[in-house]
């Protein structure tokens, strides 16, 4: 029997917890960023992380008074990896903070992680409706947009330019089924028929016999959802058929977002509808476009706004508790109530989580996705399925 | 569906089927020949891609000479690969190669990343060819459409002459059936795997530089040809030209006309047509060297 020895594991154990938390004031704050550096969508995880950083450095490289210390990992747009991807983030390197990711199935797993064990999780794109619907949680802030909003504000769109007949494309996955569900729900109310639905395997970019069957049916607009490699060969292929002569390709910004170099000519003049246009003439999108050109020698794009704007509603919260992360629930609510001065104009967050922000039709010109009006203004996400 | 749609589906399938050809049959080369499993073959595609892609600002329209350009490049290439890499697999089991070729698979992917970046590249057609013709009321068809079928059907026939008309094509054929009879007779086997190996990388490169006007260049895009090339090895039958040719032409109909028909279910339309045939046939179409 040695009675000392229970003592001396109680003071050892009080002075770790005493340095631990004296440690933690002034320690830095874990951020965990969760995107794809590798992969089709690797140039979006890029960029997100330079928008996100680029608002910690005018910061002073600080937010709520805390020192950012970043964790990296590579999801690589992987599902079925994403689960112990997010958990190296969770576990190994005890974030405080998770931020991903690009690819829906990928954010899905990460918020199911981030609900189980109470992490805050900001999403920088991924637009799968059900993270801000079924899968809602207190903890779960995006910054970026459902799927369901571009593509009903295209479909108010087209229904108000007074087409009866539309088809659809996608690929057959959450995200294409999300945005055609929008654009379907817009452009019925408005009057329109969707007279079917084309979709193929993600990421399967075999479209030609999908675009024979298009110029079977003669609809009066197609509207598509692609992205990356993807947006480009669908796009090319569409005017290659010499469809984009008789049948309108309308589509979500994502279609010809970051892509107009490698579709050149043949995305000319399309309209697409999006939170953000790289032209819109305001003093804080000027500003923003400068100073992401100076740091990173590269014109910022709507993936770049997007992780500007969830390092912007991670500093609300954390300013609102003074950067004490542990005040979790008040740190939340702060995220939901705070107004987003974005690049891509103010926007507020919905009970559920997602932005409440004009959705604008762009059209194509040169290199640009040019600015032509507000298509919707104030959308929100109807956040079907989320009880919060 | 009238007629004139349906000939066009046809034509679709065809030049899909025929693009499909002309990558697996490279990895139908080294797989059936060397007995490697090539997990790199679809970087070997990339790799034509992002060569068509660097190389066309040079050449401007000088289309064959970048093709010629490309496939030497290509061929020196796969030679030195093999030698450096390849040629410590063959009496290795499958694991060992399955996890160095897709040890391959990376570095070439982190290569392209470094080398070009991870944004979509376009590759301009041939001004020759950038043309269309028009097919039903609505739609026009590319000329380079139709000319990346004729390429693929050219290699196809000169593939055919060198495996069956020539003596080369002899010790091919006698190596995939019984590689130890062939090294008894006294053929270099090594230098002869090391040909049929650069011949291979240069075949997927090909595919790769023909398709990257129609495709585009991105990243990744050797993953999804490289599962799809293997579906029409193993339905082809492992090491048979023929077989690759068959294979691929059915995984072109099936492909396009599932998509038009059972659009929910076309993601396994193709892989329903691998178990059908290897139910039917354990060692697919044709066997093993014909």
């Amino acid at each position: 029997m040695r009675p000392q020895i229970p003592f001396r594991v109680a003071a050892a154990t009080l002075l770790v917890a005493g340095a631990g938390s004296a440690f933690a004031q002034g320690a830095p704050l874990k951020v965990g960023l969760m995107l794809p550096y590798t992969g089709t969508f690797a140039a979006i995880g890029t960029t997100i992380e330079n928008g996100f950083k680029l608002y910690v450095q005018e910061q002073g490289g600080k937010l709520g008074g805390r020192e950012i210390q970043y964790f990296k990992v590579d999801d690589e747009s992987d599902p079925s990896k994403a689960t112990d991807n997010v958990n190296k983030l969770i576990k190994r390197d005890n974030v405080d903070v998770l931020v991903g990711s690009v690819h829906s199935g990928v954010a899905l797993a990460m918020a199911k992680a981030a609900k189980d064990n109470n992490t805050l999780l900001v999403i920088p794109n991924a637009g799968a409706d059900a993270i801000t619907g079924p899968m809602c949680g207190a903890n779960i802030v995006r910054s970026s947009f459902s799927n369901w909003q571009p593509g009903y504000a295209m479909g108010v769109v087209a229904a108000s330019k007074g087409v009866k007949r539309a088809m659809t494309i996608t690929w057959n996955y959450a995200a294409g089924n999300e945005s055609i569900k929008g654009f379907t729900e817009g452009f019925e109310k408005g009057g329109g028929k969707v007279v079917k639905d084309l979709n193929l395997p993600f990421p399967n970019v075999e479209f030609q016999a999908l675009l024979t069957e298009i110029a079977a049916q003669k609809p009066d607009a197609v509207y598509a959802f692609f992205a990356g490699g993807g947006a480009v060969k669908f796009v090319k292929d569409y005017a290659a058929a010499g469809l984009n002569k008789s049948i309108p390709l309308y589509g979500p910004g994502f279609l010809t977002d970051g892509t107009l170099e490698a579709q050149g000519a043949s995305a000319q003049n399309m309209l697409t509808t999006l939170h953000y246009a790289d032209d819109l003439n305001t003093p804080k999108n000027n500003a923003f476009r400068k100073a992401y050109a100076l740091a990173y020698k590269s014109q910022p794009d709507v993936y770049a706004v997007q992780g500007y704007d969830a390092a912007q509603i991670l500093g609300a919260g954390l300013k609102a508790v003074n950067g004490d992360i542990a005040k979790r629930d008040q740190m939340s609510a702060a995220m939901r109530k705070v107004t987003v001065d974005s690049p891509r104009g103010k926007f507020t967050i919905s009970p559920a989580g997602n932005p409440v922000q004009d959705i604008y039709l762009r059209e194509v010109k040169g290199n640009n996705n040019e600015f032509r009006s507000v298509a919707v203004k104030g959308l929100s996400d109807p956040a079907r399925g989320c009880k919060l | 569906m009238d007629l004139a749609t349906f000939l066009v589906q046809c034509l679709n399938a065809v030049q899909y089927g025929l693009l499909l050809f002309l990558v697996a049959s490279g990895l139908t080369l080294i797989f059936g020949i060397m007995g490697v499993i090539n997990l790199a073959h679809g970087s070997f595609y990339m790799l034509g891609a992002y060569m068509a892609f660097a190389l066309s600002p040079l050449f401007g329209d000088w289309f064959f000479a970048r093709l010629a350009v490309g496939i030497v490049l290509a061929v020196v290439f796969g030679y030195l690969l093999e030698w450096a890499f390849f040629s410590f697999l063959y009496e290795r089991d499958h694991l060992q190669q399955v996890l160095m070729t897709y040890a391959l698979i990376l570095v070439f992917e982190e290569a392209r990343s470094l080398l070009v970046g991870n944004d979509v590249h376009g590759v301009p057609a041939p001004a020759w060819l950038s043309g269309s013709f028009r097919l039903g009321e609505l739609m026009s068809y590319p000329w380079y459409r139709v000319f990346s079928s004729v390429a693929c059907i050219v290699v196809a026939i000169g593939l055919y002459a060198v495996v069956n008309r020539t003596r080369l094509g002899m010790m091919i054929r006698a190596g995939a059936s019984n590689r130890d009879m062939v090294r008894g007779l006294g053929v270099d086997i090594r230098l002869l795997y090391r040909i049929v190996f650069a011949g291979g990388v240069a075949l997927a490169a090909l595919a790769g530089m023909i398709a990257a006007p129609l495709s585009s260049v991105y990243p990744g895009m050797g993953g999804s040809v490289l599962i799809i090339c293997f579906v029409v090895v193993v339905i082809g039958g492992i090491g048979s030209i023929t077989g690759a040719l068959i294979a691929s032409l059915l995984v072109g109909i099936v492909d396009t006309f599932g998509k038009v028909f059972f659009a929910e279910w076309s993601g396994v339309g193709v892989y329903l047509l691998m178990a059908i045939v290897l139910i039917w046939r354990p060692e697919g179409l044709m066997k093993r060297g014909h």
